[in-house]
C-alpha cells in the first residue's frame, strides 16, 4: 500500500486537468507532480512555468532550480521570467491550482500554514498563491502528530489567508469548503464517518454522493 | 571619459558604508550573486539593512552576512531554509519584516520604478495587514504597500555589456534579479559572461543599462 505521504498527494493531483497551470508547495504537495495527468505544467515562484523532472549528471544547471531549490529539467513550451512577473501570473487568476500544506484550517476556509509560536519561518508566496489561484487545495495529514485536530472552527495561529480553502485532502478522507460548512466528500477504505468527525472540530456535513478514496 | 561600467573589485568594496540598505537578488541558495557578497564581507561594513527573498542557507549567500554580524535588519519573505536567521531573530540580534514573497517583489520594483508604493489584496485579514492603510478601489478593499528602495543593489546576470545592458537564464537565473537590479541608487551586476558592445541584440536585453552602474571585472 502506498504511504501516506504520496497517498495525499495522489488524490490532490487528481484535480488538475491538461492544460492547467499548476504551482506545488513544499513538502507532500510537491509530491503531486509525480501524479499528474500528461499536459499539466508546473509553476514555479522564482520565474518559470514548465518544470520538469529533478535533474541527474551533466542536466544539472544552478539557473534551473525550483522554488525548493532543486534543480529540474525543463519541459518543451517552457518559459523563464523574473519573480514580479511569476507573481503577476499568482494574484491574476491564472493558476488552475495550488496545493499546499496546512497547520490548520478553519470551518471557513482559513488557512494557516507558515507560522508557530517560537519559530518565525515567513510566509513565502503562499498569501499570494491562496488568493490568487482559482483552486486551494490543501494537501496534508487529518491530524497533527500528537493526534490534535488540524482542522478546527477557528484557526488560532497566524492566518495565511481567510476563506481561501476549496478542498482539503487528507491521508484519511476529503473534505470541500462550501457556502454551507465543510462537507466531507470522500472517505478511505477502513475509516469511519463518526471516526473523522471525532478528529475534526467543526460539525461536518456528509455528503450524499459520499464516496471511498481510491486506492492505487 | 570612461564609458565602460566594468570596475575592479576593489573598487567596488570602496562603495560600501555602515549603515547602508542593500538590496540582494536570487533565491533559494541558488544563482546567489557570490562574488559580490564577498566583495560586501571584505568591506567590513556593518549596521546594514538587508532586502532579499530569502536568507540562503548556513554557510552561503545572505547567511554569511547575518553569520559575520553584518545585517541588523532584513526585509524578506521566508528564511525557512536557516535555522541560523531564526536562532538570530528570537535571540534579538536580527530585526525581520516578512512580507509575501508578491508584495516584496513589487515593491521592489515600485523602488525602482519612481512608484510611491502598489495595491495588493494579498495580506488582507492576516498580520501582513497591521499598521497599513486599506484603500477601497472600485469597491474592492486593498493593502497599500510601499515602495523599498535600497543605497545598493546587488545582482548577478548571464551576460552583460560594458554599459550593463544585462540579460537572464532559467528559473533561478532570473528570480529576482532583473527586478533588484533597478532599486538602487547603485546597482552593481555580476555576471557568468563578458560581451562586447553589439554583441547582446536589443530585443535580448531584460534589463537596460540604463539601470546598471557597475560590473564586477
Amino acid at each position: 500500500m502506498m504511504n501516506n505521504r504520496d497517498f495525499i498527494a495522489k488524490r490532490a493531483a487528481a484535480y488538475f486537468k491538461p492544460g492547467d497551470v499548476v504551482n506545488l508547495g513544499i513538502g507532500i504537495p510537491s509530491l503531486c507532480g509525480s501524479y499528474a495527468v500528461s499536459g499539466v505544467l508546473f509553476q514555479s515562484e522564482n520565474g518559470f512555468i514548465g518544470i520538469g523532472p529533478k535533474a541527474e549528471g551533466l542536466m544539472v544547471n544552478e539557473r534551473y532550480a525550483n522554488a525548493g531549490g532543486v534543480n529540474f529539467v525543463p519541459v518543451p513550451g517552457s518559459s523563464a521570467f523574473d519573480v514580479a512577473a511569476s507573481f503577476c501570473v499568482i494574484r491574476s487568476g491564472r493558476l488552475a491550482a495550488t496545493v499546499l500544506g496546512g497547520l490548520q484550517v478553519s470551518a471557513d476556509g482559513d488557512l494557516a500554514n507558515w507560522a508557530t509560536p517560537g519559530r518565525a519561518f515567513g510566509m513565502g508566496g503562499a498569501m499570494d498563491l491562496c488568493n490568487g489561484a482559482k483552486n486551494v487545495i490543501v494537501a496534508m495529514e487529518l491530524v497533527a502528530k500528537d493526534g490534535s485536530p488540524k482542522i478546527v472552527k477557528e484557526c488560532t495561529l497566524p492566518l495565511t489567508a481567510v476563506r481561501c480553502v476549496n478542498h482539503i485532502v487528507t491521508d484519511r478522507c476529503v473534505i470541500d469548503v462550501t457556502g454551507e460548512g465543510l462537507v466531507l466528500s470522500e472517505i478511505r477504505k477502513g475509516h469511519t464517518v463518526e471516526e473523522i468527525q471525532a478528529a475534526v472540530e467543526p460539525q461536518l456535513i456528509i455528503s450524499p454522493e459520499l464516496k471511498e478514496m481510491e486506492e492505487d | 571619459m570612461e564609458l565602460s561600467k566594468v570596475r575592479s573589485r576593489e573598487e567596488i568594496i570602496a562603495q560600501f558604508k555602515d549603515g547602508q540598505t542593500i538590496a540582494i537578488g536570487g533565491q533559494t541558495n541558488q544563482y546567489m550573486p557570490d562574488r559580490l557578497i564577498d566583495c560586501l564581507l571584505e568591506s567590513g561594513a556593518k549596521h546594514l539593512t538587508v532586502y532579499s527573498i530569502d536568507s540562503s542557507d548556513p554557510g552561503h549567500g545572505v547567511s554569511l552576512l547575518l553569520e559575520n554580524g553584518r545585517v541588523d535588519a532584513m526585509i524578506t519573505t521566508h528564511v525557512g531554509t536557516n535555522p541560523l536567521t531564526n536562532q538570530r531573530i528570537q535571540s534579538g540580534l536580527l530585526k525581520a519584516e516578512f512580507n509575501p514573497m508578491g508584495t516584496f517583489i513589487e515593491r521592489i520594483r515600485c523602488g525602482g520604478a519612481g512608484l510611491g508604493g502598489v495595491l495588493t489584496k494579498t495580506g488582507l485579514g492576516t498580520v501582513v495587514e497591521e499598521g497599513k492603510q486599506v484603500i477601497t478601489v472600485n469597491g474592492e478593499r486593498y493593502l497599500l504597500e510601499t515602495a523599498l528602495h535600497a543605497d545598493v543593489a546587488l545582482t548577478r546576470c548571464r551576460r552583460a555589456d560594458p554599459i550593463g545592458n544585462l540579460t537572464y537564464s532559467g528559473s533561478s537565473g532570473h528570480a529576482s534579479h532583473p527586478v533588484v537590479a533597478t532599486c538602487g541608487t547603485l546597482s552593481i551586476v555580476e555576471c557568468d559572461h563578458f560581451c562586447d558592445l553589439g554583441e547582446i541584440g536589443p530585443d535580448e536585453v531584460k534589463v537596460p543599462g540604463m539601470f546598471v552602474d557597475m560590473i564586477l571585472a
